[in-house]
């Protein structure tokens, strides 16, 4: 698989099926494992990393679901292809910035994807569609199992997985899910919401993961403690706290029916009008208004548009699938205007 | 809208600082955005925190026997306190003392309680059973009654972090 045929799918976190997926996007383990024997990449000469890599892809094959999976080397892609990974979700920003002795591992469908030499030797992802730990879990511990056959991994007894940061140590484990909390944000619940999941020890995120501001009502919220509970207890937590701020968004969307409702048709089909007309549209904006398409959809305000072309733009209104799409490099601005083209054709917005 | 620092190109990264409980509001381009984040990063970071917890850990040896060093990779306590990554496998075990404190700050436990890979538990306690930090044995225990006994012994010496895991290893015992 060459990156350029990722263009051609939408990934698996935005299949837009599954358990709650009105609320729930996508959720996504990731697990650390480190070589017992080597360096762990911080630590790690170029030589190591390579060694590593080695031995690491020369079991991929015998590992479940990772058949026809997909390594890329870091070093071996420009700047551009390695921030489509990125924005895919399927690599973090710090994997794209320093590339030497860096892989990523893909599987065809983009469900699984390991990145090689990050912090730790190995960050395993498994992405579901909607609220699917569990689903995700089993697969994630199958693959660490194959892994644990035929490496030895960094373990003691008391400590559980060892990783390079103390604050993943232990299960080494981390459960997150997307959620898309429009009416939360509009009713103003949301903050107080965010204070009790973060006094629960979990984290809420932005649409990018770690350091990143939430954009368009989208929030990732995640385990912070891996140590002191086992790998099912933390995912039955997470499941509990997230069925929570399900119904509590459920309970504000049917509010704002209930209270205004042809002010809500107004915002959400204004929106729909912007996206379909405008000629200069930044990121930002754009996946705000496509939060409140998916809210009118949701809801039944907006009957005929396609799920699927919408979480179809998620993906390519973003910056190197912008360039890709276009083959050249992009100003912002350029950016811009090309973004907004691309929404006006895909949703079928006539030329006025 | 022009960036707030340099005047010149436009912004798009929308940024929100918050110093002293004053929340303000920037608009960079992506250049200065970009010498900003590594502004942000040097000022507070992970490790700047994980720090301020190591810094609480017992210190002893460093006194002894000048710089504690991992003897697998050879890395510093001092960087590990600095940059808030260890280097190997045998830093857990070279920093255990310091460790097993600062787990317990970030975790509120320091017994791993979830799964093992498949060799480890092929080899029955496996290469690591050297470090035990509080004897794991007890834990491994299957009598009930034994386990019930340790649990009264962790309230009465308010060890109620093992307290809990016993007391949780009796639940799963009792389910079965």
């Amino acid at each position: 698989m060459k990156v350029e045929e990722l263009l051609t799918q939408t990934g698996e976190w935005l299949r837009g099926t599954g358990p709650s997926s009105h609320i729930v996007t996508s959720s996504r383990i990731r697990l650390a494992r480190n070589l017992a024997n080597a360096p762990f990449p911080s630590r790690s000469t170029k030589k190591d990393l390579e060694t590593a890599l080695a031995n690491i892809e020369k079991v991929v094959a015998h590992i479940p679901f990772l058949k026809g999976a997909t390594l890329f080397r870091m070093d071996e892609l420009d700047q551009i292809d390695r921030q489509l990974l990125v924005e895919r979700h399927l690599m973090s920003h710090e994997h794209a910035s320093n590339p030497d002795g860096k892989g990523l591992l893909v599987s065809s469908e983009e469900i699984v994807s390991i990145m090689v030499n990050e912090e730790d030797h190995l960050r395993i992802q498994v992405m579901r569609s909607g609220l699917n730990l569990t689903e995700g879990w089993d697969i994630i511990n199958a693959i660490d199992d194959g892994f644990a056959k035929e490496i030895e991994f960094a373990f003691l007894d008391t400590w559980g997985y060892l990783t390079a940061c103390p604050t993943n140590t232990g299960t080494a484990m981390r459960g997150s899910v997307m959620m898309h909390l429009p009416a939360l944000v509009m009713t103003k619940q949301i903050n107080k919401v965010l204070a009790a999941i973060s006094k629960l020890s979990f984290a809420s995120r932005g649409f990018y993961g770690e350091g990143t501001q939430a954009s368009g009502n989208f929030y990732q919220i995640s385990n912070q403690v891996s140590l002191g509970h086992s790998e099912q207890d933390i995912i039955q937590n997470i499941n509990g706290l997230i069925r929570q701020v399900i119904e509590q968004e459920e309970q504000a969307r049917q509010a704002l029916l209930l209270q205004n409702r042809p002010m809500l048709e107004d915002k959400i089909c204004r929106c729909w009008g912007l996206l379909k007309t405008a000629r200069i549209i930044s990121s930002q904006e754009a996946i705000e208004l496509f939060s409140m398409v998916r809210l009118g959809m949701d809801m039944g305000v907006l009957k005929h548009v396609d799920q699927k072309t919408l979480n179809e733009l998620f993906i390519v209104i973003q910056p190197a699938h912008l360039q890709k799409i276009e083959g050249k490099k992009l100003n912002a601005f350029e950016r811009d205007t090309k973004r907004a083209a691309v929404i006006r054709q895909k949703l079928g917005g006539k030329d006025v | 809208m022009l960036c707030d620092i340099c005047g010149k190109k436009k912004a798009t990264v929308h940024l929100t600082e918050i110093v002293d409980e004053q929340m303000s509001e920037m608009h960079l381009c992506e250049e200065c955005a970009r010498q900003k984040s590594v502004q942000m990063e040097q000022q507070f970071g992970l490790a700047d925190l994980l720090a301020g917890l190591a810094q609480t850990a017992p210190t002893g040896k460093e006194s002894k026997e000048g710089v504690l060093k991992c003897s697998g990779c050879g890395l510093n306590y001092e960087d590990f306190r600095k940059f808030g990554r260890l280097g190997c496998k045998q830093c857990y075990i070279s920093f255990k003392e310091h460790l097993a404190g600062l787990l317990r700050k970030i975790h509120g436990s320091s017994y791993h309680l979830g799964k093992t890979p498949a060799y480890a538990e092929r080899a029955q306690g496996g290469p690591s059973s050297a470090v035990a930090v509080t004897p794991p044995a007890s834990l491994l225990s299957d009598n009930i009654e034994d386990l019930k006994k340790q649990l009264h012994l962790a309230i009465a010496a308010e060890d109620f972090e093992r307290a809990a895991v016993l007391r949780d290893k009796i639940k799963n015992l009792e389910k079965i």
